[in-house]
């Protein structure tokens, strides 16, 4: 049993008018088996949220905690946080030319676990994940998302999600640029990992599309940097009707008042 | 047809506007040099001529104005591929100059003059050598200059590799020509390995037969300053030349690569790939990228690369490609150059799935080098090379196994 618990998280990005607060206070416990889905318009911070959580050194996290099983880990680096069990998931995962899938997978693995994994074993774990999203095995041999449709990225990062299996996986609009079958079938992938009962996961996301496929626990209303309501599944189903209009209205409404 | 032009300086766009109403082969620019065997016709570089002005002159050793070569300064060995035939001839045997190169810039001329022989390796006609010939060259003082002269003669339908060897402490100049018969397939690695405080400037030219193939590789690695020219011209139709290089520049180095394809001759082809990495203070690398498309080079298709990856403040990579066209009947001219730095985004990637910082960068410092090393065709090398951009790695970023060394010292994290 495990515990990502998120107090009170300020983060600020530098531009080039100097320092600029994105989150401005949020607060969010997640317990393994839960599935908590975090909705909100564009530009209210919610890939913040994602990257703050990873250890993205282009946030500062000015104030506020993010304690994974009751230990504080905004000082430690992206790798050492992903060591400690945090996976996120990206929005845009990065090309990375010259290194193939095969060798970034058992990087990646052996970093996570601490040792190499067992030759025999790996490459058939590697082909059946693969197999599993529906990705030709002549990706492992080529280079880290390189030239891959948008599709073939967002698979590739439920590959790993499956590979590496963190204690708590933060995907950040993986629904985005998929079509009904890529949703799909991304969709069953986050499940099956899930389906294990002590995995948390973070479902960022701008649309309900993929709430048709991942039943989530809580939805909690993300506007202005800031969670601004939340509930339970039903929720997402009034959004879908609502939308965000009116969290974005009293958003202003109180910024006009501060 | 594809045609993208460099960027020009307004000397050069005069030197092309002479050269479109010029009627004969004769334009006035430094892709036309014209060579000379006396020294005399070579001034002692200012730094201000085109083809000095990246190269600290005071580093040189005195080799580009008068210092005095001698002997005994560098130890040569061979290891010789089967059938592969290695002479010591007097510079006046004819195979000497036979590629048609005439030194264009004085250290050449004067390498020139000093060798008083020359070393030729033959390969036979009509015959697949199986293995490398290696010819290695140990410095041993930096006392005295040394000059040397080689001569590489590829008999037609030969296939076969040579690679260069070039390592300890030394101030050398040399000249070294490659002639490749119709149809011969020549592999030449060149790889200067040198110590810290070794100064070698290298003038290699090759002759392309008839259908010939010539894959050049430079690797540059050690050193206090490298300074290499890499020129080639077509002795008739059909010939094709790869020139590959990698180059990795630590505090203080200074690599200078300098090309120059002399497209003289209809339908042929060349490929210039280069790539380089530079970490730390006054790291320095030059890449001089010439293409010249002469009036007569109809059907011709070139393209050239080079891609610079700064790891660390206080580098500099400068990249300069010039193409000069004067025949529009071609199948294709192209070339980019690049120099970015380290990709942070990768990195946080890589971090992201657990790879701490170092790997990631060697992840990352890998896979830029990777299709390079890997266009090389000779295994042995290949390995070689990866092992040597490990080396270099380490140097700045911690061996590769650092983190679980650390794990396995301390038994936690490093933090």
């Amino acid at each position: 049993m495990s515990t990502l618990e998120i107090r009170d998280l300020h983060v600020s990005v530098n531009t080039e008018d100097g320092a600029k607060e994105i989150l401005k206070g949020v607060d969010l416990t997640i317990k393994s088996g839960e599935i908590h889905a975090i909705m909100g318009p564009n530009g209210s911070g919610k890939s913040t949220l994602a990257y703050s959580i990873a250890g993205h050194p282009k946030y500062t996290i000015t104030s506020g905690e993010v304690l994974l099983d009751g230990e504080n880990i905004v000082a430690l680096t992206a790798d050492q946080r992903a060591r400690a069990g945090l996976f996120l998931a990206m929005q845009y995962p990065v090309e990375v030319p010259g290194v193939s899938v095969s060798n970034f997978l058992r990087s990646a693995k052996t970093a996570i676990d601490g040792e190499a994994p067992k030759l025999r074993t790996w490459a058939k774990d590697v082909k059946e994940a693969m197999d599993r999203v529906r990705m030709d095995p002549d990706f492992a041999s080529r280079s880290v998302n390189d030239g891959f449709s948008g599709g073939e990225k967002k698979r590739h990062e439920i590959v790993q999600l499956e590979l590496l299996n963190p204690k708590f996986a933060v995907l950040d609009e993986t629904d985005s640029g998929l079509d009904v079958d890529a949703l799909r079938i991304v969709s069953e992938g986050v499940n099956r990992y899930t389906s294990q009962g002590d995995r948390g996961v973070l479902l960022i996301t701008h649309y309900t599309r993929i709430l048709r496929y991942i039943k989530p626990d809580f939805v909690h209303v993300f506007v202005a940097g800031k969670v601004a309501d939340q509930g339970g599944p039903e929720l997402a189903e009034r959004l879908e009707a609502e939308g965000y209009d009116s969290y974005v209205q009293a958003a202003k409404l109180q910024a006009a008042q501060n | 047809m594809t045609v993208t032009d460099a960027a020009q300086s307004p000397n050069r766009t005069r030197d092309n506007v002479s050269g479109a109403i010029e009627t004969s082969d004769k334009v006035a620019s430094h892709l036309h040099p014209k060579g000379s065997f006396r020294v005399d016709d070579h001034p002692v570089p200012t730094g201000l001529e085109e083809i000095w002005r990246f190269t600290p002159l005071k580093r040189l050793r005195g080799l580009h104005t008068d210092a005095p070569f001698g002997t005994g300064s560098v130890e040569f060995s061979a290891s010789l591929a089967q059938g592969v035939k290695l002479e010591e001839v007097p510079a006046d045997d004819q195979r000497v100059g036979s590629s048609g190169y005439e030194p264009t810039d004085r250290i050449s001329a004067r390498a020139w003059e000093a060798a008083t022989t020359a070393t030729v390796i033959t390969i036979p006609g009509d015959t697949v050598v199986g293995g490398a010939t290696i010819l290695t060259h140990t410095g041993v003082s930096v006392d005295a200059a040394s000059a040397g002269h080689a001569v590489i003669i590829a008999e037609p339908f030969s296939v076969s590799t040579v690679v260069l060897r070039f390592e300890g402490s030394a101030v050398v100049a040399d000249n070294i020509e490659y002639v490749l018969g119709d149809g011969a397939q020549l592999t030449v690695v060149s790889i200067q390995d040198w110590a810290d405080d070794a100064v070698h400037h290298s003038t290699q030219h090759a002759l392309v037969g008839k259908d010939a193939q010539l894959r050049h590789v430079a690797v540059s690695f050690g050193g206090d300053l490298v300074r290499l020219n890499v020129s080639l011209a077509y002795d008739t139709v059909g010939g094709e030349a790869d020139l590959l290089g990698l180059y990795f520049a630590d505090a203080g180095q200074h690599l200078e690569h300098r090309l120059f394809v002399d497209h003289n001759r209809p339908k042929s082809i060349s490929n210039v790939d280069y790539k380089g990495a530079l970490q730390g203070e006054k790291a320095h690398t030059v890449w001089i990228g010439d293409v010249l498309i002469r009036k007569a080079a109809e059907g011709i298709q070139t393209y050239e690369s080079n891609r610079n990856l700064v790891l660390t403040d206080g580098c500099r990579a400068d990249a300069v490609p010039n193409l000069e066209i004067e025949t529009g009947e071609i199948v294709g001219a192209g070339h980019a150059a690049t120099t970015g730095r380290f990709d942070d985004e990768q990195l946080f990637y890589l971090q992201s799935r657990g790879i701490d910082e170092s790997e990631a960068r060697r992840l990352v410092v890998h896979g830029f080098f990777a299709d390079i090393i890997h266009k090389i065709g000779v295994p042995a090398v290949e390995r070689g090379l990866m092992d040597a951009v490990e080396k270099e790695l380490a140097i700045n970023i911690g061996t590769p196994d650092s983190y679980a060394a650390a794990v396995d010292q301390t038994g936690e994290e490093p933090a």
